[in-house]
């Protein structure tokens, strides 16, 4: 018998246990760090995704936690599909969610069903204005678009904090958090006494959207064309600069709606802490899920599981909650290196 | 204002811009030199945080333990936090040729990762923030006028503007490695055919970057404060990686750029203290801005190295 590693594509089957690999092979290295604090990973791991689940509550924490991530993942998902490497989802959501409190601010007396429709739309289309400089630098001046949306995401945390601490610093708390958004325009409950709200469901229909246009539709074969290689495209005769285009804006737009949920779903007021990251950790999902939608919902629902239960851990066993984070930033380090494997195949051969 | 009040203003407003600009130098000299290689580190954010953390971890500890000389441990334990992280870059992008910029902010997010992980495992939940006594400053001119106050300044601030910079600059320009570094971000088969070792050299840019990124982190948490906290970064290296463009990959004009943001955040500071109602973001996010607008005016002609972004594989 002989094994032989080839230089080909990875047979069919193979690539959905990429991920899976992947988060094993993250929960052994991490497992060190448990050991430091001489807590054992087995029960850690288990406080991490079984615990979790065992409660209701906690259960629906899980999916109250994979809201913004959900959208997140898609919106970095969308871009990077579409060769556009839209690393300013976070700044995005910022604006969105600044949207949103604008919006909400004035909605006292206005019904729910104008209420909520007006927050969606206008956080996603602040979400698609964020990200219109870097897009059109990108497709009318070739500026690589990383470096331009990472620091917009900067600017748009200064904003935010500008707007905290000048016109909408409370009044009565002089805290730097804005006065609390209308009551109709607070996303309902899908279950009573829970913190699990319309966002979801939002999260969910957006998956789906996603996935249809990258997979049933021609802009998303176009767009799959240019992900692949813009010179190639172009010579195929796509307009490969407004692919680029709309593909860039609408991640912003769906990065956007993140900040809706997590204003009207969850603070009811924007704080600058709106965001804690979500934006990054959306570049961590749609890697996970690999650039699937799919995927990404099933990203987005482990990462959720992974925060929720950093807090059990650190509650059973005192190992400290940011073991989470660190989980989650290898197990971003992990999967781009073992995404690798997807170009090779294993071929076993009998000799003779 | 009268005069001597003024002075004392513009005194003051030198000797803290000087402050200010040294984790910048550092971070965006650190940043220069890898991207000379051709790899944009956008880790650089994390490195910094954990060389804050690293450096205050190992000098409160070894404080502790009574270890004299702890504040040059803690500087050796942030340069080794930053060499094994750029090490791991190097694993990602070098020789396994991933993609550069989701791999940075891979890195930047596990920086930051262990080092809240790393402060609670060492410090625990206390509510009392442990604290070390600092470097001190360095009063070159004595106590006289102007001179004195403006060159009261961290051991690590001179090291920057008197030795990094031009270290650097020379380095970069008029070595042999510096020009084998360049030609490595420039164009890598031909370096390669001239027989340049590509990866030993991007590696080799990768660590001294990891390593002086990690310094500026330091000078924050062992010169600057004494203290760690998780705000102590605060974008520093973002900044970094907007004056390194906006300096066009220069060491020299990248220290101009962190002298200049150095000046505007503690004008801007000094405003606030004065009473003055500024919206002060709107100085914050001057590099940023500026980097951008300063983008989209050369456009095409941004003078990026020309291996940028993209892995080398050897055929």
């Amino acid at each position: 018998m002989q094994i032989k590693i080839e230089r080909s594509p990875a047979p069919v089957w193979f690539r959905p246990l990429i991920p899976l690999l992947a988060i094993v092979f993250t929960f052994v290295i991490t497992a060190s760090l448990v050991l430091l604090v001489n807590a054992n990973p087995l029960s850690a791991y288990y406080y991490f995704l079984i615990d979790p689940l065992s409660s209701r509550v906690s259960a629906i924490e899980v999916l109250v936690k994979s809201t913004p991530l959900i959208l997140t993942g898609a919106a970095v998902t969308f871009a990077f599909v579409g060769g556009y490497w839209n690393i300013g989802a976070e700044g995005q959501l910022l604006m969105g969610a600044t949207a949103a409190t604008a919006i909400g601010l004035q909605m006292h007396g206005v019904p729910a069903w104008i209420a909520i429709p007006l927050m969606i739309l206008g956080g996603f289309l602040a979400g698609m204005l964020w990200a219109l400089a870097p897009a059109l630098m990108r497709v009318k001046l070739a500026i690589d678009e990383v470096v331009t949306t990472l620091l917009l995401n900067s600017v748009a945390l200064l904003i935010v904090s500008a707007l905290l601490n000048g016109p909408w610093r409370d009044p009565i708390s002089q805290w730097p958090q804005s006065p609390e958004i209308a009551p109709s325009a607070i996303f309902p409950k899908l279950i009573p006494r829970s913190r699990l709200h319309l966002g979801f469901i939002l999260a969910v229909i957006v998956v789906i959207l996603v996935w249809f246009v990258l997979t049933r539709t021609a802009f998303g074969l176009r767009m799959r064309a240019v992900g692949m290689g813009s010179s190639a495209a172009r010579f195929a005769g796509i307009n490969v600069d407004r692919t680029m285009l709309i593909s860039g804006l609408v991640s912003g737009g769906i990065a956007g709606l993140a900040g809706v949920t997590e204003v009207a779903g969850i603070h009811y007021h924007l704080i600058d802490a709106i965001s804690g990251g979500h934006g990054y950790t959306g570049i961590i999902v749609a890697t996970l899920g690999t650039l699937n939608a799919w995927g990404v919902l099933l990203a987005a629902l482990f990462i959720g599981l992974i925060d929720t239960g950093a807090q059990t851990v650190s509650r059973a066993l005192g190992v400290p909650v940011y073991l989470g984070d660190v989980i989650q930033a290898a197990l971003l380090l992990v999967t781009l290196g073992f995404l690798l494997l997807q170009g090779y195949r294993i071929r076993w051969r009998r000799k003779g | 204002m009268d005069d001597t009040l003024f002075v004392t203003f513009l005194v003051g407003l030198i000797a803290a811009t000087l402050r200010v600009a040294t984790p910048l130098v550092y971070g965006s000299i650190g940043e220069v030199i890898t991207e000379r290689a051709g790899i944009l580190n956008l880790g650089i954010e994390g490195i910094m945080f954990l060389g804050a953390f690293a450096g205050f971890a190992v000098a409160a500890k070894s404080f502790e333990a009574g270890i004299g000389g702890y504040l040059w441990l803690g500087l050796l334990g942030a340069i080794v936090s930053g060499v094994l992280m750029a090490l791991l870059m190097g694993l990602l992008t070098v020789t396994l040729g991933l993609n550069q910029h989701v791999s940075g902010l891979g890195i930047t997010l596990l920086a930051i990762g262990l080092s809240l992980f790393g402060f609670r495992l060492v410090f625990g939940e206390s509510s009392v923030l442990p604290s070390v006594d600092p470097f001190s400053q360095l009063f070159v001119f004595g106590e006289t006028p102007i001179l004195g106050p403006i060159f009261k300044q961290y051991l690590l601030t001179y090291v920057a503007f008197l030795v990094l910079v031009p270290l650097a600059w020379w380095l970069l320009y008029r070595t042999s490695f510096g020009l084998e570094l360049r030609s490595v971000g420039e164009n890598p088969e031909a370096a390669d055919a001239a027989g340049v070792n590509v990866f030993r050299t991007r590696y080799l840019a990768l660590v001294i970057g990891g390593a002086l990124m990690a310094v500026g982190g330091a000078f924050l948490s062992i010169a600057q404060l004494g203290a760690f906290s998780p705000g102590i970064i605060a974008g520093r290296g973002w900044v970094c990686i907007a004056l390194v463009i906006f300096a066009r990959w220069d060491p020299i004009r990248a220290t101009a750029g962190a002298v200049l943001f150095g000046a505007v955040f503690a004008l801007q500071l000094r405003l606030q203290t004065l009473g003055f109602d500024l919206p002060f973001e709107v100085f914050l996010a001057l590099p940023y801005l500026v980097t951008i607008l300063a983008l989209a005016i050369t456009g095409r002609n941004a003078n990026y190295p020309g291996a940028y972004l993209k892995p080398y594989r050897r055929e």
